[in-house]
């Protein structure tokens, strides 16, 4: 790459000596290079951007669809109501519960997982392939599995294990499990570390493989422990790698709308933005408070994309720099 | 972890000095020890064992109960042993409800391949202006791609609603393919910026300098280079299409509702419907399955938007 980054100050060169020719032809060939990106480019800006822009000015209106006559300027009324009402502060710190918990619990498994991969066993690549698998299921049908085959009360396979398990010591009082019902923001956490962690894992595994050995043998030969190696070498040389998975599972996390919906239907707190704003604008035809909401899940994913993006900027500096 | 901390209890290089082990001796036994630590790797190897068929115990189970009759379905404790049947997939096909669950599949079919053609189209010439003949200031470009896919989707579908609403565009395919567009080129983008990175800038030089076409470059040069990682992000974008659930909720209906809209309706809540919701999930999770493996090698480079390799 350090050859494009060359190629990037080579009309600076030209430029020393600039006539009129020389310009408009170094012009034209600026945008003979820009060519192959604008289509990409302006496709994004129309189907992203200008719908953004849109929902900005409707979350300063008072617009409810079923009274369309009494839509007028709200000023930021709309927002007042996302931060005061009730359900939608719920919704907001169901959000951040969610994705938090989802996000640590993922990769805290993930990087466990990824350090017994690391090492070479019988059948490593059968167990790689059965630890992606819940992430190759799609997000809705994995949801109906976790709601109907494995967390329903009466035929559940968790209380089914259960049964069995305490059966075999001859009780028939099982304890059963209600997750859906007794505790369903964590049935909501539950199947989607089961769906996250494949993906912290692999990055992950990609991380700890591409851990320079030599200073690891050096270590080993200077008689570090394993956990003196983990703590001073793996870890350092992860963190980029768990910050840069953390913050893109984040990312999608955060836009979680499949389990939600799924799973408990919102019910029981269980309702975060995308799904209340879902409610907000299709069932409840808010359209002005919906935008409100909506601006504010941006500037939250704002605050943590700017991480996500130094991250993922200085992984891409360091490939870009090889 | 306890195999991380296993190896602690032999004696490390220090303390076998001490011993006065002889030089040669302690020579083979660091060889040994960092070479075939076997029991650790035993350790971990159950330990990963056990923990894949935990992970995998869902799936397995989905699979599984997907052959049982409903009454073996909902048992508890589980009836594992109980016989297979292929009654859940003909009931998910419509036997006795006469629903078919084929054209909200191919709907889903249309809707990922068609928004994957179009994402490479747009995708390849912008990743080439971003890598082999790079624009001024790139990294800006490619951030500024990056930024589009962290906007909740949820931030920009009301005005979307109205516009499909406005224009007679709900319900139709085809503005679902062009979100779908939206939804995956930032991502192809960063992917294929990755893959053609790796095209050898020497080869592009020796070519350029014997004067070889725009064409032929591509053909002979960054072609063979940059095929395996146009598959794997053609794979993602795919996975990422026919999983979609909120944006086909919304601008879609009776006619263009896909597979995962389908199956949110699927369950009834009457009678005994776990066999066939199982046999559903099957059914529409196999080509996400099949995508997902084909694209196992590059997958990480994928989801990680070629910032891991």
């Amino acid at each position: 790459m350090t050859t494009a980054t060359a190629r990037i100050s080579r009309p600076g060169h030209h430029a020393a000596t600039p006539s009129r020719n020389t310009r408009s032809r170094e012009r034209a060939l600026a945008w003979a290079r820009r060519a192959p990106l604008l289509p990409a480019l302006i496709f994004l800006i129309i189907v992203t951007q200008l719908p953004f822009v849109v929902t900005l000015i409707i979350s300063f209106l008072n617009w409810n669809s079923l009274s369309p006559d009494k839509t007028a300027f709200a000023g930021l009324e709309n927002y007042v109501t996302v931060l005061t009402d009730p359900d939608l502060r719920q919704a907001i710190f169901t959000t951040i519960l969610l994705t938090v918990s989802v996000v640590l619990f993922s990769l805290l498994i993930g990087l466990g997982l990824a350090l017994l991969l690391d090492k070479k066993f019988i059948g490593r690549g059968l167990a790689r392939t059965l630890l992606i698998a819940p992430f190759l299921v799609v997000p809705v049908a994995a949801a109906l599995i976790w709601k109907h085959a494995l967390l329903n009360p009466t035929y559940g396979l968790i209380n089914g294990v259960l049964t069995w398990a305490w059966s075999l010591f001859g009780s028939t009082a099982a304890p059963q499990l209600d997750l859906l019902s007794q505790a369903p923001l964590m049935a909501v956490i539950v199947s989607l570390v089961w769906q996250w962690t494949p993906f912290m894992m692999l990055i992950l595994l990609a991380g700890l493989q591409s851990r320079p050995m030599d200073t690891v043998e050096a270590a080993q030969m200077d008689g570090a422990t394993p956990w003196g190696i983990f703590r001073h070498l793996t870890l350092p040389h992860l963190r980029q790698y768990i910050e840069l998975g953390g913050l893109l599972g984040a990312i999608y996390i955060v836009q979680n709308f499949d389990s939600v919906f799924t799973l408990t239907a919102g019910g029981l707190g269980t309702a975060n933005l995308p799904y209340a704003i879902y409610q907000t604008f299709y069932f409840a035809n808010e359209y002005g408070l919906a935008s409100a909401a909506g601006v504010v899940v941006v500037i939250g994913t704002i605050i943590v994309a700017t991480f996500a993006l130094r991250t993922v900027f200085s992984l891409f500096k360091k490939e870009a720099a090889r | 972890m306890s195999t991380l901390t296993a190896p602690q209890s032999t004696p490390s290089g220090p303390t076998a000095l001490n011993t006065g082990a002889p030089r040669h001796g302690f020579g083979k036994f660091r060889a040994k020890s960092r070479m075939d630590p076997t029991r650790n790797n035993t350790a971990a190897g159950i330990g990963a064992w056990l923990l894949a068929l935990l992970f995998a115990t869902p799936v397995l189970w989905m699979i599984l109960t997907s052959f049982h009759s409903e009454t073996d379905a909902a048992t508890n404790p589980p009836s594992i042993a109980a016989n297979l049947t292929l009654d859940a997939y003909r009931e998910f096909f419509g036997a006795s409800s006469g629903v078919s669950p084929w054209p909200p599949m191919i709907n889903s079919a249309t809707a990922s391949i068609l928004s994957t053609i179009l994402v490479l189209a747009l995708a390849i010439p912008a990743a080439y202006a971003l890598s082999i003949r790079p624009v001024k200031k790139w990294t800006d470009v490619m951030f500024f791609f990056l930024s589009t896919k962290m906007m909740p989707v949820v931030a920009a579908i009301l005005p979307l609603y109205l516009f499909a609403r406005t224009v007679g565009a709900l319900d139709n395919i085809w503005f679902l393919i062009l979100m779908y567009t939206s939804m995956n080129l930032p991502i192809a983008v960063w992917m294929m910026r990755s893959f053609l990175a790796e095209v050898p800038e020497e080869m592009l030089e020796a070519a350029q300098i014997d004067g070889a076409g725009l064409l032929l470059i591509l053909r002979k040069i960054i072609a063979p280079v940059a095929m395996p990682g146009i598959a794997a992000t053609a794979l993602i974008c795919f996975i990422f299409s026919w999983n979609e659930l909120l944006l086909a909720r919304v601008l879609t209906g009776v006619v263009a509702g896909t597979a995962p809209v389908f199956l949110t309706g699927f369950v009834s809540g009457q009678g005994l419907f776990l066999a066939k919701v199982c046999a559903a999930a099957v059914v529409i999770s196999l080509p996400v399955l099949f995508a997902g493996f084909a694209a196992q090698d590059k997958l990480v480079q994928g989801l990680s938007l070629g910032a891991v390799k």
